[in-house]
């Protein structure tokens, strides 16, 4: 029925407290989640010091700097350093942010990261992200068209172009899908806010012929409608976009093409 | 373990093809249930401490009596869509959640008939009716 217990691995010790820097200006604490799920150890806490008057002003630049000069077997995804590969996906102090566009001084007191909730460890803050990326696949992000292809480009008005806004941006960082309680709980059947933000993206592109299929595909008890608009994606966002309009849009149209 | 690919996993059996009707009715029928609670409740308060016989005399009166059944046919209907959302979004065992999603059904209808059936029966049968 409904579980109680949480597998072994969701028991967390408290790990390895590494030594403060001397001399330090403004010393802050990161406590960092550290899993190895090949290893026989449940995952462990560890609590590292920075001097953060010399690091960078990011989240990120701290813990390249604990990678690099305290502990180089912390493990974590980061790429661009500037908010557009969505590498950097995790959670802190209590948000999925990315750890690139989240400054030092946005924390208060210790800083805490774990990885984005939910979603299986390949190692500390690494998720497996291959059933979400799938679902992506599954929406068919791209143009689908029945009319021959144009010489030139498929045409678009100003004003449909602009429809656009506010769902391109997406990044694919999961920060949405790995906060979304239907997503944890349903995660397997429910594509999420990420994956259905981009569905919509292709649903409302004027130069798209799919509309009724994609819609088709999509109508499903547990594909789309597990969202209860808890709005926890819209609240995480890195980007500022809101998935959750996007599902409501999706919803409008369904009941658009019945009545 | 298993071998099969994410995007089998992710499509397993396809789209169910449905779930419009179910979301789009469960808004229309808590739409519904702000205007049938107020005109259910509202006359039903005045006739509390009033007696068995004013109660009766209520629903010896059709607008009442058919405000009344549509008020309990529509929130054991609202009721059942809510419940069965809750059921699948939080039980997975499949025995489980069949059997939670049937028993749900049957509740809901029995007790919605039950109400329907014995204000028809205040209506048809009271005193002055």
């Amino acid at each position: 029925m409904v579980e109680f217990s949480l597998p072994k691995n969701s028991r967390i010790r408290v790990g390895k407290t590494w030594p403060k820097p001397e001399n330090a200006k403004d010393l802050r604490e990161i406590r960092v989640y550290r899993y190895d799920p090949d290893g026989d150890e449940t995952p462990r806490v560890d609590t590292y010091f920075i001097d953060a008057a010399d690091c960078g002003p990011m989240l990120l630049d701290a813990i390249i700097k604990i990678k690099n000069e305290i502990d180089p077997t912390l493990t974590f995804r980061r790429s661009c350093r500037e908010g557009i590969c969505g590498s950097c996906a995790m959670n802190i102090d209590g948000t999925n942010t990315l750890a690139c566009t989240k400054g030092l001084d946005e924390v208060k007191g210790v800083i805490k990261i774990y990885p984005l909730p939910h979603m299986p460890v390949v190692k500390d803050l690494v998720p497996d992200l291959t059933h979400f990326y799938a679902q992506h696949a599954e929406v068919q992000p791209y143009l689908k068209t029945e009319t021959p292809t144009p010489e030139k480009e498929w045409r678009q008005s100003i004003e449909d172009r602009s429809k656009l806004d506010g769902l391109y941006e997406c990044v694919m960082c999961a920060c949405c899908s790995t906060s979304c309680p239907s997503y944890w709980w349903n995660g397997d059947r429910y594509l999420g806010p990420a994956a259905l933000l981009h569905a919509y993206r292709w649903l409302i592109d004027s130069r798209d012929e799919a509309t009724g299929e994609r819609l088709d595909d999509l109508e499903d008890p547990f594909r789309l409608y597990r969202c209860h608009t808890i709005m926890n994606c819209a609240k995480t966002c890195p980007k500022g976009l809101n998935p959750a309009k996007a599902i409501a849009e999706i919803k409008k149209m369904m009941v658009e093409r019945q009545v | 373990m298993s071998y099969r690919t994410a995007k089998a996993r992710v499509t397993g059996l396809g789209s169910a093809g449905s779930g419009v009707h179910h979301w789009w009715t469960h808004r229309l029928t808590s739409v519904a249930l702000v205007p049938l609670g107020l005109l259910w409740v509202v006359p039903f308060a005045q006739t509390l401490g009033e007696g068995h016989a004013a109660v009766l005399a209520l629903y010896a009166n059709p607008f009442h009596a058919i405000v009344a059944a549509l008020f309990v046919a529509v929130s054991f209907h609202h009721l059942a869509q809510g419940l069965q959302v809750v059921i699948e979004d939080y039980v997975h065992a499949k025995g489980w959640r069949t059997g939670l999603l049937v028993a749900n059904s049957l509740f809901c209808a029995a007790l919605g008939f039950a109400g329907v059936f014995a204000l028809l029966k205040i209506a048809f049968t009271a005193p002055g009716a």
